[in-house]
């Protein structure tokens, strides 16, 4: 972001970065920065909150205002994520008949996933396989977690994009399954812990892990925030 | 808090800064017109998802409603891009201004990139898709960029 600043900077365009992480903002040193403590994926603070953003947007632009830089300055207002609290949601009951309880759980949250695409008009479902596709990748992902080779059951394409596809499909449904907008990270929790596919994948993460996977796929398979590893508390 | 554990992280992180930090001087905002910069690893739907390393960029219209975030990581809030975009992209706050005369005018393209960049030294943004994206911002006669991380 710093380095990127000083480039658009360098030719000709006056730039201010917000900044969510300050250390990097010091080390990479962009002409003007508003570092803002706010949860990582939010960095204008609060959706649905206009007058919140527009006053981080008035304090970025008032660094345009100074003589010499480079400047950084810290936003009043601090904001943290709400990853330990996860949302309460009541999950459908589904037929298990025949397919993992994972698997069933996926499939009867379809009918809430597609009325939050339907409300917000987007989704970030998609990166290797359709939401209606997702509860046989939850499958897939519990024949990982039960014992078979993660290279042997038959993902569609790069793990970690499979894994994004499964949570960020909780993650919007949901949005259709509580009355308030999230705070950050609680979507995150509830489905890492509180589903069965977050279960799934968590183990899942783990035997890539045991059977020697390299590191970005068992990493990034789910946030480092939510990594439990066999043992841990 | 999970932040805490990934600002942690990254805290060490090597970065790339230039000897000297640029500096333009630039013209009265409510003469300037505006375009958001982001590294959220934007796409217009229908383009390819990003990949890890990937240091290009995407153009966005501004009249486009069918954007995707696609960054590879998965250690950052998702939820509020969803129900409001401009939690990462405040195109509606900078129309606002606009109407308000605070600022000239909003630029009819904006661009991501993706941040989380596995070559600390980003020697291709540095030296090709950086330059390259500003040729497209000044091809729209942009004055000043925001830009916003995820």
């Amino acid at each position: 972001m710093g380095t990127l600043a000083s480039v658009l900077e360098a030719s000709g365009i006056a730039t201010v970065a917000l900044s969510l992480i300050r250390q990097q903002v010091e080390t990479t040193r962009p002409p003007r920065a508003l570092h803002c403590e706010f949860p990582l994926g939010r960095p204008l603070g609060r959706p649905d909150d206009p007058a919140l953003q527009r006053s981080v947007i008035d304090a970025a632009f008032a660094l345009l205002d100074e003589p010499v830089g480079p400047v950084l300055i810290d936003f009043p207002e601090e904001i943290t994520d709400d990853s330990d609290a996860p949302l309460v949601c009541t999950i459908p009951p589904a037929d298990t008949g025949g397919v993992h309880p994972a698997e069933a759980e996926a499939r009867g949250l379809l009918p809430a996933w597609k009325r939050s695409t339907e409300a917000y008009g987007r989704s970030t479902v998609g990166k290797v396989v359709a939401a209606e596709e997702v509860p046989g990748v939850v499958g897939l992902f519990a024949r990982i977690a039960d014992g078979e080779g993660w290279q042997e059951v038959g993902l569609p394409g790069d793990p970690t994009k499979a894994a994004a596809d499964v949570r960020n499909f909780y993650e919007e449904a949901a949005l259709s399954l509580t009355e308030a907008v999230p705070g950050a990270r609680q979507a995150e929790t509830w489905f890492v812990g509180h589903t069965a596919a977050g279960d799934v994948i968590q183990r899942a993460r783990v035997a890539m892990k045991e059977q020697g996977a390299g590191f970005y796929f068992w990493y990034y398979l789910l946030p480092a925030t939510q990594h439990r590893d066999p043992g841990e508390a | 808090m999970g932040d805490e554990l990934i600002r942690n992280e990254l805290a060490d992180l090597e970065g790339y800064a230039f000897d000297e930090a640029p500096w333009t001087s630039p013209r009265p905002l409510s003469e300037s017109r505006v375009a958001i910069v982001t590294t959220a690893g934007l796409r217009v739907e229908g383009q390819p998802d990003w990949n890890p390393g990937d240091q290009s960029f995407t153009v966005l219209p501004r009249d486009r409603t069918d954007l995707v975030l696609s960054h590879y990581s998965p250690n950052f809030d998702r939820t509020g891009w969803i129900v409001d975009p401009n939690v990462v992209l405040p195109i509606d706050r900078l129309d606002e201004m606009a109407t308000e005369g605070v600022i000239g005018s909003v630029a009819d393209v904006h661009i991501s990139f993706m941040g989380a960049q596995i070559d600390h030294t980003l020697e291709t943004i540095r030296l090709d898709t950086g330059p390259a994206a500003a040729r497209v911002l000044l091809d729209d006669a942009v004055d000043v960029v925001l830009l916003t991380p995820v």
